[in-house]
């Protein structure tokens, strides 16, 4: 800031000559720009809502209804489908950091020569479009019945696409979320000196599990949310593996009943918008709150 | 690496730095592996069926499987090809205008003085990025649809308007690419150091120079980089333009989901698998530029 003081008169007369001073004309010109531009994307991004909120409470001819949102919980499927939703979210979230965390932590503190491979391994799912992955998955879940209908691998192919807890689903949203996890995790790992850290920790006798859950975790706590988020938000939102595959979780059983019910069918996308906002404005509060440190030793003790 | 050396003879006398060094290698090794495993089953296999089923065929008579092109052939002609170049039009599209738009209202932020005002963009951008799918289509719908609110209200179908065309596609992807733009620009123009605006207006650039030799190469790999990814996207979007046009637009994934759910003719199957190994071709190569440019714009960002 000590150049700018100087210098700026020079540049407002070195200016004066072609007629624009930027130091003076910049000040109230973007201000107009700003304004406008901002305008312009809160109304393209609020119009939407607010124009789907009254399609769902106003009924030509009737008037004003809350119908769609109360009769939402009577709905057929509506608690089914969103619990097998959740669950699924929670299993994907586990399994996706349960994967992810010893990996990263194990490429930073020990293996840097599997970092590369771990790195690869994570991005590559983000060539794979999801309806890409789905082809190749029917393809290998067709080999169950037409190859292995004899070995006991046969159960394994069953059990894994019960339709109550579909768990071949957690598995592609767990491949799905390794790209967004990997990087929200590396993000946090750069962002603490994991080296320095793990020392530190094991000069002053901490064992190996005390470390990672005690002196890495909590350092990590804001990413650790943030690829919780970023997973569930992809398993309550995908459609495209579970309609293809047979399974009927949220965003499915959304457009089942569009056709017959329009309004409903609104009503849960403003619904399920609402509640990724929460859970976004949940999670980043759990990032920055110290308080949540507690939460720690249970796990600690429990894991060593 | 030369650390270890000098120290590894004290091994088995003193146990202190060297023996973890020692013990941490395997250890370390083996936390990566479950990892390399599930990706191994889960990913790998996937992708192994996709690749073989895409370029062999089995003789339902004989059942022996042998190479063939034909199905990759198939999918690069006729209404499979009409569906991929149909997708690559609308990605690179909505990719270009949101790309845009997303600098604009970035640099608005960025430049705006209330941190209020930012925050809360840049949630409700985090949010909008991760709206997409089904609820998006139907929001859309019940806006801008036949019977929707705003078309209704301002008698839209009058003026051409139509949601379930490729426009109307376009304005819906542009509702979470633009946010995803936004949330991935802003690092980037907050990178942008005041020092070298001062330093470029002390040596009498003017605001367009130093755009033109500043501010855009040391942006460039970010916004080349946004663009590859928006295209990435929306080319892979499968679930928006499924609840939302059906098959009235041709796009690649419509394509693959019909194949796979037999709505054309029965034995598409591998059809579907190549195309989807086109996809799988077409985001790698993507991808292939959009993680050397953001490794590049990252240099900047520190």
């Amino acid at each position: 800031m000590a150049a700018m003081t100087p210098t700026a008169p020079r540049a407002d007369s070195a200016e004066a000559a072609t007629g624009a001073a930027p130091a003076r004309a910049r000040r109230p010109r973007p201000r107009v720009w700003r304004g406008a531009v901002l305008a312009l994307a809160g109304a393209y991004f609020l119009l939407p809502l607010a124009a789907s909120f009254v399609f769902t409470v106003h009924v030509p001819g009737q008037g004003l209804t809350f119908e769609a949102y109360t009769e939402l919980l009577g709905a057929e499927g509506f608690t089914r489908s969103l619990f097998l939703s959740l669950g699924l979210a929670a299993a994907t979230i586990a399994l996706s950091l349960l994967l992810a965390v010893p990996a990263l932590v194990a490429v930073r503190i020990g293996s840097p020569r599997l970092r590369p491979v771990v790195e690869v391994m994570c991005m590559l799912p983000l060539v794979v479009p999801p309806i890409a992955l789905v082809t190749g998955i029917t393809t290998v879940l067709r080999w169950g019945p037409e190859y292995l209908s004899r070995t006991p691998l046969y159960q394994t192919f069953l059990a894994v696409q019960n339709p109550d807890f579909p768990v071949v689903l957690v598995l592609a949203y767990t491949v799905l979320a390794l790209p967004f996890v990997y990087r929200s995790l590396d993000a946090g790992l750069r962002a603490v000196d994991v080296p320095t850290l793990v020392e530190a920790a094991r000069s002053c006798g901490a064992s190996w599990p005390h470390v990672v859950l005690r002196v890495l975790l909590p350092n990590l706590r804001a990413s650790l949310a943030g690829a919780a988020f970023l997973t569930l938000a992809l398993v309550l939102g995908e459609f495209t593996i579970a309609s293809l595959l047979g399974f009927q979780p949220f965003a499915v059983w959304i457009v089942s009943i569009s056709g017959a019910q329009a309004r409903m069918s609104v009503a849960v996308s403003i619904l399920s918008l609402l509640i990724t906002w929460l859970l976004l404005l949940v999670l980043s509060r759990a990032g920055t709150n110290p308080t949540t440190v507690s939460a720690e030793p249970a796990t600690s003790r429990k894991e060593s | 690496m030369s650390a270890p050396t000098p120290t590894s003879p004290t091994t088995g006398t003193a146990g202190g730095t060297t023996l973890r060094r020692r013990r941490r290698g395997p250890r370390t090794w083996l936390a990566a592996l479950p990892l390399i495993a599930f990706t191994g089953l889960c990913f790998g296999l996937p992708l192994g069926a996709i690749a073989f089923g895409a370029v062999t065929r089995t003789d339902p008579v004989t059942g022996a499987t042998g190479l063939t092109g034909e199905h990759l052939a198939r999918s690069l002609q006729g209404p499979y090809l009409d569906s991929l170049v149909g997708s690559v039009e609308l990605s690179a599209l909505t990719a270009l205008l949101g790309g845009v738009l997303g600098v604009l209202i970035a640099q608005a932020l960025v430049t705006s003085r209330s941190t209020a005002l930012r925050s809360a963009a840049l949630t409700a951008s985090g949010v909008l990025a991760n709206f997409g799918g089904v609820p998006l289509a139907f929001a859309f719908i019940a806006t801008a649809g036949i019977s929707g609110v705003v078309t209704q209200l301002a008698d839209l179908t009058d003026l051409g308007w139509d949601l379930y065309s490729f426009t109307g596609l376009a304005v819906v992807y542009l509702y979470f690419l633009t946010p995803l733009m936004v949330l991935v620009i802003v690092p980037a123009l907050d990178g942008l150091r005041p020092q070298w605006r001062e330093a470029a207006q002390n040596n009498g650039a003017t605001g367009r120079q130093f755009w033109r030799h500043v501010g855009l190469p040391v942006l460039a790999p970010s916004l080349l980089g946004g663009f590859v990814l928006l295209f990435g996207t929306a080319f892979a979007a499968h679930a928006t333009a499924a609840a939302l046009v059906g098959g009235s637009v041709p796009l690649v994934t419509l394509k693959i989901a019909d194949a796979l759910s037999g709505n054309v003719l029965t034995g598409q199957e591998n059809v579907a698998l190549a195309l989807g190994l086109d996809m799988i071709l077409i985001a790698g190569l993507v991808m292939a530029v959009y993680l050397p440019l953001q490794r590049r714009s990252a240099r900047w960002l520190r």
